[in-house]
């Protein structure tokens, strides 16, 4: 009788080791571990593009984390996006005219929101709209637009089309 | 069992008919596993010998993954002037798929291969049959009781595996290789999420752990009652458990993307 108490002593134990582990897991090392506990407050933002922001992606005012999206919708009416933002309840004193622009930490790192505070007397409420928003920054729009446009310092004012022909065939060219 | 068969027997016809007979071992043991609630003290018998016995095997194994990854992983990111993502790495390849599977593997070689042992020697020396002359139900009491423990036992060793692993990583890149603390756990926070990476890793660890219990709960069912088959059922079940396990780990992956 002893022995079999003592196997189920060791049973409970080993189940309790294994579920300290997952739980271990679960809070310290994934991104539960800095996801703020207190209580919060939503902005929204309207972006013309969102580019690659995520979901939980932070919010942050002078590099510091204040808060993450909560939600990235499409507003069918006006088809722009929608980003609902949840922020933590002790940054509560944003002026309402601070301006939200998606940044990218690194040149391929992950998209934030970064908040610039404004000069205004008045603060967000619960609920309120960023009036200034400025989208992702598209690095494919960035390199479709310098190679119609070229260097500025050769080509000055003339985006000639057909300047930019005769370079298209050799392209194709090369590629067979 | 194996009577005198009119054709010689063809390959794909036995390995076709080995699967439907374990399929629908599986249905029988998930239809008896509300009778061996009954013997809830052999599964609980079963969960220390096959999950808590195994601990010093997995903590052993999973510290010493997670220092090799710590290592080479750190080499490779050096190259890139990346060592700051060592631990989002480490981590992300533990939880998604080394705590798993390396886990399943080990497992099958120490708790399945012994399962079929004592099962086969059951068969072999006609205790099932006395059980069955007993009117005990030897699937109620053998084999559900092994298949539970099994699922019960591998999510539980896999994290086990996982946190060994990620303090294995921790001990190579922070205190040998001097990484910074600080960097190496908040780059790991901000990439890991706890529903893609280790919720969906320990689904994967519940799926391996049915699938290498019912195999070697299987393999010890339907032994040959012989000394040799009791050997051959044994190798069977690390080689099928191990095919197993990777197969289906790749089609879980595709699915749990």
């Amino acid at each position: 009788m002893t022995q079999r108490r003592s196997y189920q002593i060791g049973t409970g134990l080993f189940i309790l080791l294994g579920f300290a582990a997952l739980a271990y897991l679960a809070t310290q090392t994934t991104s539960i571990a800095n996801f703020q506990q207190g209580p919060s407050y939503t902005l929204k933002a309207r972006f013309s593009n969102v580019g690659q922001l995520k979901l939980r992606a932070p919010v942050k005012v002078a590099g510091v984390r204040i808060g993450s999206v909560e939600s990235i919708a499409l507003d069918p009416g006006k088809l722009d996006a929608l980003v609902t933002l949840s922020i933590d309840k002790r940054y509560a004193e944003l002026p309402d005219d601070s301006s939200a622009a998606i940044f990218t930490s690194g040149l391929l790192g992950d998209q934030y929101v970064g908040v610039q505070p404004g000069g205004s007397p008045e603060m967000f409420k619960d609920g309120d709209e960023f009036v200034l928003t400025q989208s992702s920054m598209q690095l494919e729009d960035l390199i479709g637009k310098f190679l119609v446009n070229g260097s500025p310092a050769q080509k000055p004012a003339q985006p000639e089309p057909d300047a930019a022909k005769p370079a298209s065939p050799s392209a194709h060219d090369n590629h067979h | 069992m194996s009577a005198v068969r009119p054709k010689p027997p063809s390959m794909i016809g036995d390995a076709l008919a080995q699967v439907g007979a374990c399929g629908l071992f599986l249905l029988q043991i998930l239809a008896a596993v509300p009778r061996s609630l009954r013997h809830i003290r052999e599964t609980v018998r079963q969960v220390w010998f096959t999950g808590a016995m195994s601990l010093v095997i997995i903590m052993t194994c999973g510290l010493f993954v997670g220092m090799v990854l710590g290592l080479q992983l750190y080499y490779v990111l050096s190259i890139f002037g990346g060592t700051a993502a060592l631990g989002t790495v480490v981590s992300l390849s533990m939880y998604r798929e080394l705590g798993p599977v390396v886990t399943a593997l080990l497992f099958a070689g120490r708790a399945g291969t012994s399962i079929t042992a004592e099962i086969g020697l059951m068969r072999a020396t006609d205790q099932i049959a006395a059980m069955e002359m007993m009117a005990v139900d030897p699937i109620a009491y053998v084999a559900a009781p092994r298949f539970l423990a099994g699922v019960i036992a591998m999510p539980l060793l896999a994290c086990v595996f996982n946190a060994l692993g990620i303090f294995g990583a921790h001990l190579v890149g922070v205190s040998w290789l001097g990484l910074d603390n600080g960097t190496f756990w908040s780059n790991m926070t901000s990439s890991v999420d706890v529903w893609k990476d280790v919720v969906n890793g320990v689904w994967k660890s519940v799926a391996f752990g049915a699938v290498v219990a019912l195999i070697a709960v299987f393999q010890g069912y339907t032994t040959a009652p012989t000394s040799e088959g009791v050997a051959y059922a044994t190798t069977r079940t690390v080689v099928f458990s191990s095919i197993v396990v990777l197969a289906l780990d790749f089609v879980m992956t595709a699915f749990l993307m």
